[in-house]
């Protein structure tokens, strides 16, 4: 790496390194692994008629007795319940099928504004940014009147004649689908862009050369260079539709099974902050082993070396 | 448990109203009500009365309340939660201080009936004053019901969800249910002609297999969708409460485009239910609070709310002043005879709750 090159006095070096590491670990500590053992805490409590809601993990009994009390009911009950395991198929299949449209629609947009001329990319961008300037749950909103009954796309259609009576998607899982992948395309664009625009040009220049069509470079190229941002660009989809909870609430039949509205149950309908932050830490488990796998998958061997 | 399109209410959360002017430094009191559960003036009366200036906050679902509650210090000084189940479970845990009621002077006026029944969940009506209360029924697109069913058929029954034989002619147009586990068992409970209040485990089965068989007639579960649609005729038979069915109703004559909505009290029996002020324990300005009560007590003043969001008061003495046309629907102010079939909704404990909680999400999912 170049910056190993730049030499300091040893202690300043070290201070710098310090900062530099110290920094991450730092947020991450404080943003990530606090709430995460606060989580884990009130997973292994029992719910309680109190404030809050919930036992306490330990408490002095007498002069020097501390008792600690861990309720692995939580786990169990998730294990044993077929209705969590099958809202966590759901929540994961819907995060994956919404995953793939976004990477379908959302590479040809990428490489589009990627391969524009300089000037047009900027109103591009802007345009895919635009909508972020507008409340996500106002967005959200807005496709219930699209999608209604008597909204704006069936009386367009049947304006057109296309259809005598008004479809019906809002409520349905195909409306989920429709709202995910609308909320959800600039993070699959953006890392996308970022990567195509990366991209040495020279080499298509070269596949060219050497003979190769412009579809198969692209395979044996483009496709594989942009790996990384198609992982970055997924991740950053699935990551958040697994547990996504108001796009569901408020298109999606009342009967879709999501962890996310899972979690609203056990939280406010039932009270029972153990047993969703329990819910949480194990879809938290569930999302971190792909992560791990991916990671390992894309560090380039060049890449690990030092 | 009044509900309403959440669109509005979330933007209004968001710009968190603040009412009046900045004239009386000092002295707030801040208010987290339904959304739309006062009249217009309401509060600028309270504050041109008293020169304490009021805030309110609004939401939408009594567990939005209650999560808040529960994690503490709220900053909230006067709330309106539902008596039952809501009110009672956060007398036990402690969450509400009592009321100093010499400086509630229009207490006796309350409707006795109702306070002996708050008294069952609040010893000596120490912690709670009822603020509105109503039914829970069925809200219905007359022309459309009666063109499915016939003019004869009646209209007053749970029948009309849970008969497939009418359910299935009434799917076309639309059957919703509140997305509610209580509500839902205890109307499917009443349609049986067994206790609505039975947690015994052959009748909540009974119930399951009645809303399973009902299932694939329903168009959705929601606690507040159906109002709109409802209004627009998006909806045929649409199981609520009776505030919002009128509102709804009131929406439709507005909008002049044929739609007739009415409510009705089911004859197998409807749940009645009260919301109740409360003030938490950890109120910053308790003060304030009592006197905002007492301000609500005002028989002008709570008939005048009434007028607006179409729920009756307990108010003995606002009766006479709330609008001929709201007093005398018998959906809203119900007779003696009706009256008797209403049930108020019984205790449950933590554990019975959240196992029909889950029942009702296996139930939704159909599994």
């Amino acid at each position: 790496m170049g910056a190993n090159a730049i030499r300091h006095p040893p202690g300043q070096r070290r201070l710098s390194r310090l900062l530099n590491i110290g920094i991450p670990y730092l947020w991450l500590g404080l943003f990530f692994l606090l709430p995460f053992v606060i989580v884990l805490r009130i997973s292994v409590a029992e719910p309680a008629l109190a404030q809050p809601p919930y036992s306490l993990l330990w408490e002095w009994v007498e002069q020097g007795l501390l008792r600690i009390q861990i309720n692995l009911g939580n786990f169990m009950l998730i294990r044993d319940d077929s209705i969590y395991l099958a809202a966590f198929l759901n929540s994961l299949w819907v995060a994956f099928i919404c995953t793939l449209l976004c990477l379908l629609l959302g590479y040809p947009m990428a490489y589009a504004i990627a391969t524009a001329p300089e000037r047009r990319r900027v109103i591009l961008l802007m345009l895919i940014i635009l909508p972020f300037w507008t409340s996500f749950l106002i967005r959200v909103y807005a496709w219930i009147g699209i999608l209604n009954a008597n909204g704006l796309l069936n009386n367009f259609l049947l304006w057109l004649g296309v259809i005598d009576e008004p479809l019906r998607i809002l409520h349905t899982q195909a409306a989920v689908y429709i709202g995910v992948v609308y909320s959800y395309l600039p993070f699959m664009i953006l890392p996308l862009y970022a990567n195509l625009t990366r991209l040495d040009p020279t080499l298509l220049e070269a596949a060219a050369d050497l003979g190769c069509r412009p579809f198969r470079a692209f395979l044996r190229v483009t496709l594989p260079l942009s790996m990384a941002g198609i992982i970055a660009g997924s991740l950053l989809v699935f990551i958040p539709v697994v547990g996504e909870f108001v796009i569901p609430d408020l298109l999606g039949s009342p009967g879709s099974l999501m962890v996310g509205k899972l979690l609203w149950t056990e939280f406010f309908s039932n009270q029972d902050w153990p047993l969703a932050s329990a819910l949480a830490i194990v879809l938290l488990a569930l999302l971190v082993v792909p992560f791990v796998f991916m990671q390992r998958l894309q560090q380039d061997p060049d890449e690990v070396q030092p | 448990m009044k509900t309403q399109i959440l669109a509005p209410r979330l933007l209004l959360a968001i710009l968190f109203m603040a009412l009046g002017t900045l004239g009386h430094a000092g002295e707030t009191v801040h208010i987290y009500n339904w959304n739309d559960y006062f009249a217009e003036d309401t509060l600028a009366g309270f504050q041109s009365r008293t020169g304490i200036r009021p805030v309110l906050d609004v939401y939408d679902a009594n567990e939005v309340l209650e999560a808040k509650l529960f994690a503490g210090g709220s900053g909230y000084d006067l709330i309106f939660p539902t008596a039952r189940p809501f009110a009672a479970r956060h007398i036990k845990a402690g969450l509400y201080q009592p009321l100093d009621k010499s400086k509630l002077p229009g207490l006796d006026k309350l409707a006795p009936e109702i306070m002996a029944s708050l008294a069952g969940i609040d010893a000596d009506n120490a912690h709670l004053v009822p603020y509105m209360w109503g039914t829970s029924g069925l809200g219905l697109n007359l022309d459309k019901v009666r063109a499915a069913l016939g003019e004869e058929a009646p209209l007053d029954t749970w029948a009309l969800i849970f008969d497939p034989d009418k359910a299935s002619r009434l799917a076309g147009c639309g059957i919703s249910l509140l997305d509610d586990p209580t509500e839902v068992f205890s109307a499917a409970l009443a349609y049986l002609g067994k206790d609505p209040n039975s947690l015994a485990a052959a009748d909540l089965e009974a119930a399951a297999a009645l809303i399973k068989t009902a299932h694939p007639h329903i168009r959705y579960f929601h606690s507040s969708q159906y109002i709109s649609d409802l209004a627009n005729g998006a909806l045929c038979v649409a199981h609520g409460y009776s505030g919002d069915i009128l509102q709804a109703g009131e929406r439709a004559d507005e909008a002049d485009k044929g739609v007739q909505v009415s409510y009705r009290i089911p004859r197998e029996g409807a749940a009645i239910w009260t919301d109740v002020m409360a003030i938490p324990k950890d109120a910053p300005n308790p003060q304030a609070a009592l006197a905002l009560i007492a301000y609500l007590l005002d028989p002008a003043v709570i008939a005048a709310v009434s007028n607006h969001v179409y729920y009756a008061n307990p108010n003995l003495a606002a009766t006479p002043l709330v609008e001929a046309e709201l007093r005398e629907d018998p959906e809203i102010y119900p007779p003696a005879e009706v009256k008797a079939r209403l049930f108020v909704p019984s205790e449950r404990d933590e554990r019975e709750i959240r196992t029909l909680n889950r029942m009702w999400t296996r139930l939704k999912a159909n599994r």
